[in-house]
């Protein structure tokens, strides 16, 4: 598997950065390298063996339904760049 | 099929559509899917919000037991598969009212599976829609838009609020149909209350995807399960109410045909319904749905139901509404009409079920119908707020079908119990409104108005559906205390009809 210089002009815009104009080549080459590396685990012949999403083996932990959190808005716009009435405020998002 | 399928008529011949509805419906839970923060409608702006909502990096989530079970529930309320393993994936999107970047949301394992449900069109005939999935996923914030003309204003009060997003297979095939479904996924979920089906505070909204094709090519479809049968579908988001859903069908049907037929092709695509101009525009191109770049969140385990809780949710599941209609009619006797109406609201079908109980519920069917159904939308009153309870309405139920009064005289009677209140058999035994059964005393009057009216007499010779007036004046004269039935009879006998 390996990626294109427009793959990685459209991988960089779905992930909301800067369209790497001067780098594309360079990056292009360094993810392809970082993919041929990982290239190496097909080696491994995993036939019959189930996907495995994550090696914890406990069940999922679960909370009971109680209002335990909240009322904390000031905290949660301190770091706002803007805000309004208590409202976040950014920049016009309408499409 | 045939005598309920919608076919729009375009310059190169037929068109039919087929649709099929993502419903969004909130879990009635105090607390959001994987935060403690309050679920409450209406609060203050970002009151609500705790640092994982707000996702403050390093925040974990943790899921809430209670929205799990409520999933169960309306995955065994629509007679769906429940998967007792199912999983968490990251839906990757930017947007400023997600401020994770990602939606939490299952993709690749649901929570629930297949299932079907039975709708019921306006005519009262039925039909089934296949149900594809139910999976649960974050609410995402709101954003304001029309505070600043350069800025958008965002509350993340509902950000991570339990949804879970019904998915219906392309079952649907008139706008009708699809207003049907959405009633009666309603239904269910009060119902089950799972969810509070209020569309108006958003607590339901759908997605609906429209596509044309000519006749036939359904039927194709349904054969063999190949979409290619089909035309390319646009999506109609955020559909908040159900007329809102058949115009936005309507219009879209229109739309895609003219574009066909004037040689354009239909984009699959996200659109917008206008409600103020009746049109849906288009919002986003959804070409590459894959941008999601959907991933299992490594923030959660997979989630595992013991098939032990699934029977224990299943062992309490209330009667729904489809079984209920059902029994309405075959236990009770009631017509279908009468058994849909009262069926398709719980409050109102506890309600009958207790004016129901050991008295005639035909008899009950018919007052809580139109009776008290047409006085509480006069007065604008839910049926949890009637001023006149269900044991009342059955006693005054009784008093009609043993005869103790009329049809008419109950209607007086209601309106005391309405306006005052009270035991029924007792304020028709103050009030001396106990039906005259006693034929002499009928006789009596219709004697007297006889000989009182030889022209009446003379034109009901000749046209005997003048009966009416003799009727209506033998009322009068009693208070409307006798007995219709033997008011006619004697009339009949000594008119000689």
């Amino acid at each position: 598997m390996s990626v294109t210089e427009d793959d990685v002009r459209r991988i960089a815009r779905l992930a909301r950065i800067a369209e790497p104009s001067d780098r594309l080549a360079a990056l292009t080459g360094e993810l392809n390298g970082i993919l041929d590396w990982i290239e190496q685990l097909n080696e491994v012949d995993v036939e019959g063996v189930e996907p495995m999403t994550t090696p914890v083996k406990f069940p999922l932990p679960q909370r009971e339904d109680a209002v335990t959190d909240g009322g904390i808005r000031d905290k949660v716009l301190a770091n706002a760049p803007s805000s309004e009435e208590g409202f976040f405020v950014v920049p016009k998002s309408v499409e | 099929m045939s005598d309920h399928s919608y076919v729009l008529q375009g310059t190169t011949g037929d068109w039919e559509i087929v649709v099929g509805m993502e419903v969004h419906a909130q879990v009635a839970s105090r607390s959001k899917l994987f935060s403690g923060s309050a679920t409450e409608y209406g609060a203050e702006p970002n009151t609500q919000v705790s640092l994982v909502d707000a996702a403050m990096p390093g925040m974990l989530p943790v899921i809430n037991a209670y929205c799990v079970e409520q999933a169960v529930r309306t995955g065994l309320g629509l007679n769906a598969q429940i998967n007792k393993y199912s999983r968490f994936d990251r839906k990757n999107y930017f947007y400023p009212d997600l401020p994770q970047g990602y939606q939490i949301s299952q993709f690749q394992f649901p929570i629930v599976g297949e299932g079907e449900i039975e709708c019921e069109r306006d005519d009262g005939s039925l039909f089934t829609v296949g149900i594809e999935r139910l999976h649960l996923e974050q609410d995402a914030g709101k954003s304001i838009h029309d505070l600043d003309p350069n800025a958008t204003y965002v509350d993340l009060n509902r950000s991570g609020v339990a949804l879970m997003e019904i998915v219906s297979r392309p079952h649907i095939r008139t706008p009708d149909e699809a207003a049907a479904y959405m009633k009666t996924l309603r239904t269910i979920v009060r119902y089950l209350g799972t969810c509070g089906g209020d569309m108006e505070k958003g607590q339901m909204r759908a997605d609906v995807n429209v596509s044309i094709c000519r006749p036939g090519q359904y039927e194709k479809f349904r054969a063999d399960g190949d979409f290619k049968h089909l035309g390319t579908r646009c999506e109609i988001k955020n559909v908040n109410s159900m007329r809102f859903i058949q115009q936005a069908i309507e219009y879209e049907a229109r739309r895609q045909i003219d574009l066909v037929e004037e040689g354009g092709t239909v984009q699959q695509q996200t659109r917008l319904f206008d409600a103020n101009k009746g049109v849906t525009r288009s919002m986003r191109s959804k070409e590459e749905a894959h941008d999601y770049r959907y991933f299992p969140c490594p923030d959660l385990l997979p989630l595992e139901i013991p098939q032990a809780r699934i029977d224990e949710i299943k062992a309490e599941l209330p009667e729904l509404p489809a079984d209920k209609r059902k029994r309405f009619v075959n236990e009770l006797g009631l017509s279908e009409y009468d058994a849909s109406v009262l069926a398709a609201d719980k409050d109102r079908a506890d309600y009958f079920e207790v004016v129901a109980a050991g008295h005639d519920a035909k008899i009950a069917a018919n007052w809580v119908n139109n009776e008290l159904f047409g006085r509480l939308n006069k007065e604008d009153l839910g049926i949890t707020e009637s001023p006149v309870s269900a044991g009342q309405l059955g006693k005054l139920v009784d008093l009609i079908s043993t005869d103790v009064i009329s049809g008419k005289i109950a209607k007086d009677v209601f309106e005391i119990l309405w306006d005052e209140g009270g035991d029924p058999a007792e304020i028709v035994e103050k009030r001396g409104l106990k039906q005259v059964t006693d034929t002499g005393a009928i006789e009596s009057v219709v004697d007297q108005l006889i000989a009182e009216n030889p022209e009446q007499v003379t034109s009901i010779e000749k046209n005997p559906r003048a009966l009416g007036w003799f009727v209506g004046q033998v009322m009068k004269a009693m208070q409307g205390k006798a007995n219709p039935k033997a008011v006619n009879d004697i009339l009949r006998q000594k008119l000689g009809l």
